[in-house]
């Protein structure tokens, strides 16, 4: 990547700071989302923050949010990448047919459901990096990030309908375990 | 409307994407269908867990400190001393940079008290009757009240499904002048969102700062300034102006 001169800008680092930097937490819980691995987490936020500071130039708003994320986005979609090529890393994503097949059997819906117990938050991070690659994406933009359907669309490069139906499908897979515990717990 | 298509929109009915129309036709369904009001329920009970969870993680010190020294480094802040400086230099260029200089600082300065200000505000409003001047937890009622009190009317919406629950509206006083306060509720906890007029259209992020152990958020979005105050937790806040500005969109798209 080519060095601009205006890389070594003070003011520019400045405002580069003043907008990206409140949402450091916010990139890192995405990227551990997306990665479930602490170590390469931390590398593909600053990696992102680098890419981001040498493309600020170019950034037009509206929000710095989602515009972080799609740089992140693709940081960790090379780091996928590097994965599946890397024949001795130990690969722990959910295969293709996991998009298709349930993560746990669907439990019989009883209108009358009793409320549904409270979850800590392990067993919540647990079942969210269980769903398979788009759902946990998309719902964990959702529900842990609060972008909107047409921000989650932007850094997903989907279209609002599939958001749509991603987290349709992400939320009724997390409810099913939900309630498969609850039969459990009977 | 089918359970199939209800399924659907149900989600968008919960984050605040649908419009109007949908949000009856969804509604009239689910008060027809236990199913999906079942899961209507549960997915409500499901977010709300989720995002009261303490399941988003926090960035380590290290990876901030590795970001931060791989940035150019700023130049030591100029004092005001400095700016005089640069006008007795007499250099058109250093004076003309000076005068910019000096906008900034007043303008900080002048954040800066405004800021104070709102935190004031919001510690009156704790005192016991002066948090609200209309009593309601409808948007259309609270919207309404403000008219003719302020030259613009603040946007009101209702974001109890989102966890934050609008108990009313109160006429406010900041930089002498008249500002409506919206009042909300997060658990036991008092958020004031102050809103004013501004002659600029710029739209500036959202940035928290912390004053007197308040957090206050505060952005600028269509000719409006916006102060979020309370004692809630920075992130809380941040979620609290996420869920506004969500719904100020929504509620402008539909």
């Amino acid at each position: 990547m080519p060095i601009k001169a205006s890389d070594d800008d003070p003011e520019k680092a400045r405002r580069f700071r003043e907008a990206a930097l409140p949402y450091l937490d916010d990139a890192y819980t995405l990227a551990r989302y997306l990665l479930r691995n602490a170590d390469d987490a931390e590398d593909a936020v600053q990696e992102c923050y680098l890419r981001a500071f040498r493309h600020f130039d170019s950034y037009r708003g509206p929000a710095m949010k989602p515009w972080l994320f799609a740089i992140l986005r693709n940081v960790c979609r090379a780091e996928y990448a590097r994965r599946a090529t890397a024949p001795t890393s130990a690969i722990e994503d959910v295969p293709e047919s996991a998009e298709q097949t349930p993560l746990w059997h669907e439990a019989q819906e009883t209108p009358e459901a009793q409320m549904l117990r409270r979850w800590d938050s392990d067993t919540i991070r647990r079942l969210v990096a269980a769903l398979a690659e788009p759902f946990r994406e998309t719902f964990v933009l959702r529900e842990l990030q609060n972008l909107s359907y047409r921000e989650i669309a932007d850094v997903a490069a989907v279209p609002v309908g599939t958001v749509m139906s991603r987290l349709a499908r992400a939320r009724a897979m997390l409810r099913s375990a939900w309630l498969a515990e609850e039969e459990q717990r009977k | 409307m089918t359970c199939e298509e209800a399924e659907m929109l149900l989600h968008a009915l919960i984050d605040g994407e649908l419009d109007a129309g949908h949000t009856r036709d969804v509604e009239n369904h689910v008060a027809g269908c236990p199913r999906c009001a079942a899961a209507l329920r549960d997915y409500r009970e499901m977010s709300r867990m989720v995002a009261q969870s303490g399941v988003r993680y926090t960035a380590p010190a290290a990876l901030r400190q590795r970001i931060e020294a791989a940035l150019p480094q700023p130049k030591a802040a100029p004092n005001r001393r400095a700016v005089l400086r640069g006008f007795a230099m007499g250099s058109a260029v250093s004076a003309l940079a000076a005068t910019g200089l000096v906008a900034i600082v007043l303008r900080h300065d002048d954040m800066e008290r405004i800021q104070s200000e709102v935190v004031s505000a919001h510690l009156r409003s704790l005192q016991a009757g002066h948090l609200t001047d209309v009593v309601s937890t409808d948007q259309h009622t609270v919207k309404p009240w403000f008219n003719g009190k302020l030259d613009v009317a603040p946007p009101v919406v209702d974001l109890t499904a989102q966890g934050f629950t609008l108990i009313g509206g109160r006429l406010d006083y900041v930089d002498a002048r008249p500002i409506g306060a919206i009042v909300y509720k997060r658990r036991s906890h008092v958020i004031n969102l102050f809103v004013a007029q501004t002659a600029s259209t710029e739209r500036q992020t959202a940035r928290t700062e912390s004053l007197q152990g308040f957090n206050i958020r505060r952005w600028s979005e269509r000719g409006l300034n916006y102060w979020a105050v309370s004692d809630i937790a920075k992130d809380e806040l941040a979620e609290f102006v996420e869920k506004f500005e969500a719904a100020m969109r929504a509620g402008s798209a539909g």
